[in-house]
């Protein structure tokens, strides 16, 4: 912002100059200038300014640039990054905090006014990580860890996007952004890396029974896939299947009887086959998981 | 001996400043690079590498303002004014001199600006 003001104030300073020697020799074509004075302003106007505002143009955005960027200080001295993971067509998160691994999906929470490092990876096809509120994007390339750095300067939520064209479900491949006040992101952060308090709900046999466990982890079960997102607190996310609906119940149902339905080319199986009333149970069970 | 080389009468002298700039560009280039991604090979702190550039940055000015000095001497020291457009040997001599002058001013600014970063950019990220 600041370098946009700075920059703005400069170009405006110098059209505005430029403009008025513009109208000086319109006004003044009758008299002319003799060859040593021309040769002094073609010196000084054409070559010593000109070159002299670029070296301080320069050197203030060279000046701005390392508070732009993660440094190796920097990171000792915050304890948390981001790991994000792009696949067809979802997000994993994980949060390295203090030595802890905390997993989730499709959503990110970030503490407001900390420098926040990302790691960004992808699994299968090259997708990229764009948050327009809190910063520019960046591609997510296979085989490779693109580093990133977001500070979020206001609380609030923001949409996020999957902005290379990744295949079928492209289009549906967001992300949401919750910023919150630090000690809030704390208390939550500490929360997420416990299993959810509900995870003894009813739908919890019925989850295991059926093998969604085989694909899914779930905190505090015997859930310990990594084939798709992590549900263990997928009740306290906003929207469901990567942005796309509401976190309800009945979405969450209609997910698990046809996710093709909701996101086509997604990689998980319909379960219509399961009795709508297990369905139901499961939903009920994972829309508890806060 | 003589301190200074004698005028020399080739085409070549022209690019001297660019040839110096092109070099310093791809040895502060490559330095940086190959110890931003092979930190094993160079082994050294960054602080080294500074120093490094630092000093190259020196003599490719201490090479660029030489050249410049011998051009403005091939130029005649400012003796004639421009343009040099007479189709003798004499003006094709000190047209060279003057564009040669010209080339080593903006080598010796662009020299300035590929060293620059190094000032601000106090590591790299691995």
């Amino acid at each position: 912002m600041t370098l946009f003001v700075v920059m703005s104030f400069g170009a405006a300073a110098i059209w505005l100059a430029v403009v008025t020697v513009v109208c000086v020799a319109v006004r003044s074509q009758r008299r002319v200038v003799a060859e040593p004075a021309a040769s002094r302003i073609i010196l000084w106007g054409g070559a010593v300014f000109p070159t002299v505002t670029l070296f301080a143009l320069l050197t203030y955005a060279f000046w701005l640039m390392p508070t732009l960027r993660p440094s190796p200080t920097f990171r000792d001295a915050t304890d948390l990054r981001v790991e994000v993971t792009g696949r067809q067509y979802w997000w994993q998160v994980v949060y390295f905090h203090r030595g802890l691994k905390i997993a989730a999906a499709n959503e990110i929470r970030l503490p407001v006014g900390r420098r926040i490092e990302f790691s960004l990876k992808s699994d299968d096809v090259i997708h990229s990580f764009w948050i327009p509120s809190l910063g520019g994007k960046m591609d997510m390339i296979p085989g490779r860890e693109n580093r990133l750095s977001l500070m979020a300067q206001r609380t609030g939520v923001f949409r996020g996007a999957c902005t290379e064209f990744c295949g079928t479900s492209h289009a549906f491949m967001s992300l949401t952004a919750v910023t919150m006040e630090p000690e809030a992101f704390d208390a939550w952060l500490a929360s997420q890396a416990k299993a959810s308090i509900n995870v003894a709900g009813e739908g919890r046999a019925l989850f295991l029974r059926h093998g969604c466990g085989s694909c899914h982890r779930v905190a505090g079960t015997q859930a310990t896939g990594a084939a798709g997102p992590d549900l263990s607190h997928l009740g306290s996310r906003q929207m469901l299947a990567a942005g796309i609906v509401a976190n309800t119940e009945d979405n969450i149902a209609g997910f698990i009887a046809n996710p093709g339905a909701i996101k086509p080319g997604a990689a998980m199986p319909a379960f219509s086959m399961l009795a709508p009333q297990d369905i139901r149970a499961i939903a009920a069970w994972l829309k508890g998981l806060r | 001996m003589r301190l200074l080389p004698r005028e020399i009468e080739t085409f070549w002298t022209l690019f001297t400043g660019p040839a110096i700039w092109a070099g310093h560009f791809l040895i502060c280039y490559a330095s940086a690079a190959i110890f931003c991604a092979k930190p094993a090979l160079l082994g050294m702190e960054f602080n080294s590498l500074r120093l490094g550039i630092a000093f190259v940055t020196v003599v490719a000015l201490v090479a660029i303002a030489l050249s410049a000095f011998l051009a403005w001497r091939q130029w005649g020291f400012g003796a004639h004014d421009p343009p040099h457009d007479d189709p003798t040997r004499h003006d094709r001599l000190l047209f060279q001199g003057f564009a040669t002058l010209l080339l080593a001013g903006l080598s010796f600014v662009a020299v300035l600006m590929t060293a620059l970063p190094v000032i601000f950019v106090s590591e790299c990220l691995r």
